[in-house]
């Protein structure tokens, strides 16, 4: 089958975020971007479902600037096989991604959509469920183990209070929770290679989709700051603060 | 209009963080509750006791599976200005797929709301707050309970009626769930909450963390970084990409501070910090700070307790 993994442009994890000063946002001028975490386990599973035999053939897919071509660079040196760029400077909400990746679904006719479950950015978590209604298909979400069982994939996914299993048919949607996998280091052969695969760039117009946010950002700010409070020198003085300070226990 | 809540519910019970989406609920209309799923018949009778509460809808009690929750949500949907639901894992799960379906973009983990189409919300981990107005005619949220005072358990008395079925698509069905059963109190609506992070250093080390947890009646957490190392379970973890929790007390044990852990505990009202690196930047938002060896400490702290 033919696997379809969407990945996103974020500001990497490890850059302490600022809020612009004048409150329209976050600075984003020069700061490193890497692909969402939670997509990269995303490209990773179905680099594993390919070399399991399960799926034929990888295309990753990013909806954003043309500076995106860096993220799907790294998702071909993981081992995807061929890029599409939908190409968009400017805001994109998850439903109107949702409606470019079902346009491009429409055209690839994968059998499964996997993607992180929420990108570190926007921390929306709505992509792949919203992608999964557009489409009618069913969805497995925040999944920590994926196997195919003939025409459905049994899906674990992590819940509240513990882990849940679901049998989904194909095609379907599957996101990717932390556990499902620890995505691998792309060696500088398959770096080397990925700069020869091909990547096709398409706009959403030639799509045919309407991408105007439904949001409009009246202010970003940053929250409260949290003042350090003491040190205690002892477990003792730790428990009578505790008890008698805070008064909390 | 009304504005419907669809409700979160464990072994019978509504969850604290559905009391906590009526109360985000009640600055939007009348609030109208919709029960579905295991257990539903006792949820529901719950959630007709909560304050504020006009109306309960009981839905299917089938295992809860987001495409025919989606679309009884959808088929509802014209009678309501706002669905909200706990930004829970099931919450999370049903709303965006609700939403698209509506042509509406969700608004994920909402912590406050500023009139009917203006809420705030936190993006990059909690780092920011964005104040965002929706365009959308009817609004789709999830709700981040630790931003809402919980309404009463007790004090309404709403009418009960059963929600008109909606056809489940057939796409998906349930398998199995292991849940884990605690003594100890849901992560996300406990008073006090013990963590501990890599430093724990094996799973079976988390047991002196549980003595302390049992003495004080608290719930045991993890960061991301003991999940990682697979000394604890995924569901205990406290975190940007875990639960969010506020208790009255956290206790964050050999746990650094990273941005993600610090995003998921930082509205707790008193915060302790042990840790042997006095330079760990969980020091920073700690109230009480002690710097020592944590497998020292911790017996020590039980001890301590006990007297």
């Amino acid at each position: 089958m033919k696997v379809l993994v969407p990945v996103k442009r974020v500001v990497d994890y490890n850059v302490k975020v600022r809020v612009k000063a004048d409150g329209s946002g976050v600075e984003t001028a020069n700061v490193k971007m890497s692909m969402n975490p939670f997509d990269e386990i995303a490209v990773e599973e179905a680099v594993r479902l390919k070399e399991k035999g399960v799926a034929e053939e990888i295309v990753a897919v990013s909806c954003g600037p043309n500076a995106a071509q860096e993220q799907l660079r790294t998702a071909l040196a993981m081992g995807a096989d061929r890029g599409i760029l939908v190409e968009h400077d400017g805001v994109l909400e998850p439903l109107a991604v949702a409606k470019l990746l079902k346009a491009i679904v429409g055209r690839e006719g994968p059998a499964l959509v996997i993607l992180g479950k929420q990108a570190i950015d926007d921390d929306m978590s709505a992509t792949g469920q919203m992608l999964a209604a557009l489409l009618g298909w069913g969805q497995g979400t925040f999944a920590s183990r994926v196997e195919k069982e003939g025409d459905a994939l049994r899906v674990t996914r992590e819940v509240d209070g513990g882990l849940e299993t679901v049998s989904v048919k194909l095609p379907a949607i599957v996101t990717a929770d932390l556990r499902l996998n620890e995505p691998r280091y792309a060696s500088l052969p398959n770096i080397m290679k990925a700069r020869k695969k091909p990547i096709e760039t398409v706009k959403p117009a030639d799509l045919g989709v309407d991408v105007t946010p439904r949001l409009s950002v009246l202010k970003v700010e940053e929250p409260a700051k949290r003042q350090a409070g003491k040190k205690v020198g002892s477990v003792q003085e730790l428990v009578e603060k505790l008890r008698n300070e805070a008064k909390v226990i | 209009m009304a504005v419907l809540v669809l409700a979160d519910h464990k072994d019978g019970a509504l969850t604290q963080p559905t009391r906590s989406t009526v109360a985000a609920a009640r600055k939007l209309g009348d609030v109208h509750v919709l029960v579905a799923g295991e257990g539903a018949g006792a949820a529901a009778a719950a959630a007709a006791r909560l304050p504020g509460v006009a109306k309960l809808l009981t839905g299917s009690e089938a295992p809860a599976l987001a495409e025919p929750l989606a679309a009884q949500l959808v088929a509802l949907a014209p009678g309501y200005s706002h669905l909200l639901a706990p930004a829970s894992a099931a919450g999370r799960n049903v709303m965006p797929r609700a939403a698209a379906l509506l042509d509406v973009q969700v608004l994920s983990d909402v912590c406050g709301v500023v009139d009917a189409d203006t809420f705030i919300r936190p993006i990059y981990a909690g780092n920011a707050l964005a104040t965002v107005k929706s365009a959308d005619a009817k609004k789709v949220l999830t709700v981040r309970a630790t931003s809402f005072d919980p309404v009463p358990a007790e004090g309404g008395n709403a009418t009960v009626e059963a929600a008109p079925a909606a056809a489940d698509p057939g796409l998906s069905s349930f398998v199995g769930a292991e849940i884990v059963k605690s003594e100890r109190p849901e992560l996300t609506a406990a008073r006090i909450v013990i963590s501990g992070g890599r430093a724990m250093g094996s799973a079976e080390n988390f047991a002196i963390i549980e003595k302390v947890a049992d003495r004080l009646g608290a719930a045991v957490g993890a960061s991301r970084a003991a999940v990682d190392a697979g000394y604890a379970a995924n569901d205990m973890q406290v975190g940007q990409t875990g639960k969010i929790v506020a208790p009255e007390l956290y206790i964050a044990v050999g746990i650094s501070g990273a941005i993600q852990h610090l995003a998921g505990m930082k509205d707790s009202k008193v915060i302790v910090a042990i840790n042997k690196d006095e330079e760990a930047p969980i020091f920073q938002v700690a109230d009480y700070g002690l710097v020592a060896d944590l497998f020292k400490a911790v017996p020590e702290l039980e001890a301590e307790l006990a007297k």
